[in-house]
């Protein structure tokens, strides 16, 4: 069984995603501001959570498929390079975005907005190192319910790796939600746009250095 | 470069905008006319009515080669970054990113060590634009989206002519990223752009190519109804042109375009500088209409009689002073339109709370091609007229200078504008008058031409929050 520890993680980096301005809530708040009505604003919560699931479902798929074939001796130090490089990647040319979706956009332009920008944050790859101790065990886990058998193994494995990296998914962008939706509704009901001026701290280089913090405490964790 | 807190020149809503400290500073091109020897120079004006050098310039930065004509500038970032699709909030607004007209040579002027004396940190050269984006003689730009947008009048080809069109210029590296337009239509005069984030639409005027215009006004063109008269409007975010709306072909110059600040109002101002018919200005209003966008004429400025003896040559055979309305201004609120009528000398104030039905609500006259208003502290007449326009962010004071573009200036004013700048005080019921304190005479061979505002001004910024 995965440690609580992981899942409180997960959840936290979650709400670390939901919180950052430039991952959805503000834009939820543009358009309900535009439109003049809440309901503009819960309206558009929804694919932007999905849009951002999708980015972290891309990495889940793709980290089960890589360690599937790869040695395990090879998957933590990959993870630490990919960390660390994208981080610093990011606070080299954190500041710069390719417009594809505008303020007249519907359902399928905010999943696609969230997906691309989740994507270029590397929101899925920060889940990385929860991935290397939750995945593996969950195959294991599924190894050991259905007992021997060599022609079943693979297969179970796998959908031991499916089924937890699924609710790593669904944890991930219900955290994401609830604080996109708390943040988004507070700002648009109370607080006002005021915030944006004093409140709106760098996310870019609070990223970045989560990135690299964590491919750093991998690191250096037996 | 990046900051820890978004720069505080940044404002979500126009409204919140116009609660901004007043600015101090303005920075105003300067175009020099009397010798080839000399370049043109970014002046910086004193603003600020509690100091003792108020109204006079305090610094100029001369350009490092002759021959640029410093025309439009604009800054690399603005409030545009706080928008919720495209968020770079940590940009700051601190270079000044000055086109020269005539060379395509564009100055990147960093403003932040010391902002009354900006320094030069880059020149792109016209060869690097011409490569990259195959354009020349960048005209107007804004802080947007993607980055830097620069409309430019000409192609690349070094041959003066079009198609015109916008490039952009990264914010940061101020590196040239290529032509914006991936599906042009039938555009190909260029002028002014600017968008309606809040429709995700961009809007592009015309006035001609380089060979149209660079020797002064052509009669003949003219005559011939050549010049642009069309407006263009475009997808923001797949870049492809959408609509043309032809304003008839006696309106010449469609030039200026100043949409309504606050996002969810979707409709702007445009001025026609010359009606073929009867020499009169004409402001135009486009709005949505079902799906499509739509234009009407709000306002005709007619021409004024005069005594052929005092016209220049150009004019002498229409016994007329046309208005010439070659720039405009909305104030942030959306609410007063400012309108620079260079051949007569005026500068009207419209309130346009009903964009629809515009009233005249103020109006002072200095300069003119025959009028020849004088300024309170001035001694003897003045020549120019209102040309490019300022309004400050809460909208109570009205910059403004009274050159055009050198060729241009030699064929309405042929003794040579003697060029100045002054400040207006708008009233908040409607009224406009002149801060007698305030004029500033440009050294004899400079003209001063487009102004802007320390933190920020009128038509500097873009917003995306009500």
């Amino acid at each position: 069984m995965s440690e609580a520890w992981q899942w409180l993680a997960l959840i936290g980096l979650g709400a670390f995603h939901g919180v950052n301005p430039a991952m959805g809530w503000l834009f939820a708040v543009a358009l309900g501001l535009q439109e003049g009505r809440r309901g503009a604003v819960i309206k558009a919560l929804p694919p932007i959570a999905l849009g951002h699931a999708l980015s972290v479902l891309v990495v889940v798929i793709s980290f089960t498929m890589v360690q599937l074939v790869t040695a395990p001796d090879l998957l933590k130090p990959a993870t630490v390079a990919v960390l660390i490089g994208l981080g610093g990647y990011r606070l080299v040319r954190g500041q710069r975005h390719r417009v594809r979706v505008g303020m007249r956009t519907g359902f399928a332009g905010l999943t696609l907005w969230s997906f691309l920008m989740a994507s270029a944050h590397g929101a899925g790859l920060m889940i990385l190192p929860l991935l290397l101790g939750m995945l593996a065990p969950a195959q294991l886990m599924a190894l050991s319910l259905c007992g021997p058998g060599a022609e079943m193994t693979g297969t179970i494995a796998a959908f031991g790796s499916a089924a937890a990296g699924l609710a790593v998914v669904l944890v991930h962008m219900t955290a994401m939600l609830v604080v996109i939706a708390i943040v988004g509704l507070v700002v648009f009901e109370t607080v006002g746009l005021g915030i944006l001026r004093r409140g709106w701290v760098n996310f870019d280089l609070v990223w970045a250095g989560a990135l690299i913090g964590t491919g750093t405490g991998l690191l250096l964790l037996r | 470069m990046a900051t820890w807190t978004p720069d505080p020149s940044f404002y979500p809503s126009p409204r919140m905008a116009m609660q901004a400290p007043p600015e101090r500073l303005a920075y105003v091109a300067m175009l020099n006319t009397d010798t080839s020897a000399r370049p043109d120079a970014l002046g910086v004006v004193d603003v600020d009515p509690g100091s003792s050098g108020y109204g006079r310039i305090i610094s100029r930065l001369d350009m490092p080669n002759v021959g640029d004509e410093l025309h439009h500038f604009g800054w690399n970032a603005c409030s545009s970054a706080l928008c919720p699709y495209a968020p770079h909030p940590h940009v700051e607004r601190r270079y000044l990113i000055v086109p020269g007209l005539r060379s395509s040579r564009i100055h990147i002027v960093d403003t932040k060590a010391d902002p009354a004396h900006p320094k030069i940190v880059k020149v792109i050269e016209p060869e690097q634009l011409a490569a990259r984006a195959n354009y020349s003689r960048p005209h107007t730009l804004h802080c947007g989206p993607e980055g830097i947008y620069v409309s430019a009048l000409g192609n690349g080809g070094g041959n003066g002519g079009g198609p015109g069109g916008v490039f952009l210029i990264d914010h940061e590296t101020f590196d040239v990223l290529g032509q914006w337009e991936i599906d042009r239509g039938p555009q190909f005069l260029s002028y002014d752009v600017w968008w309606h984030l809040g429709q995700d639409t961009m809007i592009t005027s015309e006035w001609g190519t380089p060979d149209m215009i660079e020797d002064g006004l052509n009669p003949e063109l003219l005559l011939g109804a050549k010049y642009g008269r069309r407006v263009h409007f475009w997808d923001l975010h797949r870049r492809r042109h959408r609509q043309t709306i032809d304003l008839g072909p006696e309106y010449q110059l469609a030039l200026e375009l100043r949409p309504a600040h606050d996002p969810t109002k979707a409709h702007g101002f445009m001025n026609a500088v010359v009606n073929l018919k009867d020499l009169s200005s004409s402001i135009w209003l486009w709005h949505r209409d079902g799906g499509q966008w739509a234009m009407r004429k709000i306002i005709d400025i007619p021409a004024e009689p005069a005594d052929p003896d005092r016209l220049p040559p150009i004019l002498k055979g229409f016994k007329a002073v046309p208005p010439l309305v070659t720039d405009i201004d909305l104030s942030l609120d959306d609410r007063w339109l400012y309108v620079s009528c260079w051949g007569t000398g005026e500068m009207q104030r419209y309130d346009v709370s009903d964009p629809f039905r515009p009233k005249l609500t103020g109006s002072v006259r200095l300069g003119g091609i025959v009028g020849r208003s004088r300024h309170p502290s001035a001694e003897g007449d003045l020549n120019g007229g209102p040309q490019m326009v300022e309004v400050s962010r809460d909208g109570k004071r009205v910059y403004f200078t009274n050159s055009l573009y050198r060729s241009w200036d030699d064929q309405f004013y042929p003794e040579g504008i003697k060029s100045w700048m002054v400040k207006l005080d708008a009233s908040p019921e409607g009224g406009l008058s002149i801060d007698e304190r305030f004029f500033l005479r440009f050294d004899d061979g400079f003209r001063g031409h487009q102004i802007r505002l320390e933190g920020g001004d009128a038509s500097s910024d873009s917003y995306c929050y009500p």
